[in-house]
């Protein structure tokens, strides 16, 4: 009879264990994907930048400076390597194109153009769905951190090297719920 | 945001606990009809319970394969191009990057009136579609917030829940019918062979035929309520702005047109109640009242 129960015991123990291991690789699976999801994003604003920067000169060849910022912020984005890197150039990036937009707006030939109007709206696009793979992101990595830490995740993460991952960091950004949005609002 | 999580917990266990009720009636009606009809002898009762139950399954395979499709060409569904529907398609990309799920196949509804739906069995065959009068009348977050709540539908697997309440609300109203319809023609059997507790049967069975579907009905509705609030904080959870939402529930308040194109079948799956007028009390609506969705909302 005890030889039943031990042996009953153990293998809902093997149970526990490889269900809480297989859980630990699906969340981390699904946050080095959120991960993907991200530069892919990230990539396609790269590829974006440069038409919109020729499209902004041909109507506004003066405003040197804020080009300038934004290709240095675009290579900076590209040469950073770490998590914290990247989220501090994604963030300068942002902000040098808001500033690109903001100067626009002085042009209102450059603004009724098509071209620049098509560019607007894919990058007001691309910002948005940078955020929002940020946020899944972020969501990811919470419900991982979450399982490394309970119990008994925190054992079975001890015993496998499960280790805490780090958040993609937003700066300034955080104090603001609406997400970066360079058309116009109001209707 | 705690409030919006807790939200969508409360609401999803409520919709089980409505299912589980559910199920309990079900057993129930089999049993009593059971009853009456077997004379005591289980193999006709459960031959009428396979029965209903194969017809069931059926019909859920039908929906459920079908039902999405079905649902689009009756709303006369238009699929969205990027040339005129660029920050709709957009929002929708984004959103299911937040939600990680697929993207869904992207629709605009012909109609004036500010509304959505999403259909499909599970997110990988899922489909989102927003009223142009929705495209025209909201702003860019309001309408990220209505493409959010749908979203939060989707990730839900909303629409497979309804559809099994609405196919077990079907075979409640058949068993119901078929028990009415031996009463009137097939009269009694053997009474003499039921015993003392046979009386009571057919007249709590009667009750029953007449009741269930009823019941079974509210029940639905209740489910589907709840499922709406849900998605309302799923939606506010996506989007991380409760606030647009809120807006969005607002100015459909405002706006008086109904969603013309969409008929009884296809009104629960809507956003927001396609049918303004009505004696439609809050116990037999498919939605929950604008301003109670409002006040969760801002309450997030």
């Amino acid at each position: 009879m005890i030889g039943w129960i031990i042996t009953a015991v153990i293998v809902l123990i093997v149970l526990v264990f490889i269900i809480a291991y297989n859980r630990f690789i699906v969340l981390r699976n699904r946050i080095d994907n959120a991960w993907a999801q991200i530069d892919v994003q990230l990539k396609r604003r790269y590829d974006l930048i440069p038409n919109l920067v020729e499209t902004v000169k041909g109507y506004a060849k003066h405003e040197k400076k804020v080009f300038e910022e934004v290709t240095k912020a675009r290579s900076a984005l590209m040469g950073a390597t770490s998590l914290g890197d990247k989220a501090k150039a994604n963030n300068q990036l942002t902000a040098t194109l808001k500033s690109l937009f903001a100067v626009a707006e002085n042009y209102p030939k450059l603004e009724a153009n098509e071209n620049f109007k098509m560019l607007q709206e894919e990058l007001a696009g691309t910002e948005s769905k940078i955020a929002y793979a940020r946020q899944a992101y972020n969501d990811s990595v919470l419900s991982y951190n979450n399982s490394t830490e309970m119990f008994p995740g925190s054992v079975i993460a001890g015993m496998f090297s499960f280790k805490q991952r780090e958040f993609f960091k937003t700066e300034g950004e955080e104090t603001k719920p609406i997400k970066v949005d360079f058309g116009d609002t109001q209707k | 945001m705690s409030n919006a999580f807790d939200e969508v917990a409360t609401n999803k266990w409520k919709s089980y606990l409505l299912m589980f009720v559910f199920t309990l009636i079900i057993i129930f009606i089999g049993y009593v009809f059971g009853r009456v009809w077997g004379n005591n002898d289980p193999s006709i009762v459960i031959t009428f319970m396979v029965l209903a139950f194969i017809i069931a399954i059926i019909m859920a395979l039908v929906s459920y394969y079908a039902g999405d499709k079905a649902a689009l060409s009756i709303s006369r569904a238009q699929p969205a191009n990027r040339q005129d529907h660029a920050h709709y398609i957009n929002t929708v990309e984004g959103l299911a990057l937040a939600a990680q799920i697929p993207t869904p196949q992207i629709y605009v509804l012909p109609d004036d009136s500010i509304n959505a739906f999403a259909t499909g069995r599970d997110p990988k065959h899922a489909s989102i579609a927003v009223t142009r009068g929705a495209l025209a009348k909201l702003n860019r977050t309001e309408l990220e917030g209505v493409v959010a709540h749908e979203m939060g539908h989707v990730r839900n697997y909303d629409m497979r829940l309804m559809t099994i309440t609405v196919i077990l609300v079907g075979l409640i109203a058949l068993l119901s019918n078929f028990f009415l319809r031996s009463m009137i023609f097939g009269g009694g059997r053997s009474n003499e062979d039921r015993g003392g507790g046979g009386g009571i049967f057919i007249i709590v069975g009667l009750v029953l035929a007449i009741l269930a579907p009823i019941i079974a009905e509210l029940i639905k509705l209740a489910i589907s309520r709840k499922r709406e609030f849900a998605a309302d904080a799923e939606g506010a959870i996506l989007s991380r702005n409760p606030e647009a939402l809120a807006n969005a529930l607002k100015k459909i308040k405002k706006d008086s047109l109904e969603t013309k194109v969409a008929t009884n079948a296809t009104a629960h799956m809507y956003f927001t109640s396609p049918f303004k007028k009505g004696f439609w009390s809050n116990m037999f609506s498919t939605h929950p009242p604008i301003d109670e969705r409002i006040k969760r909302l801002e309450a997030m």
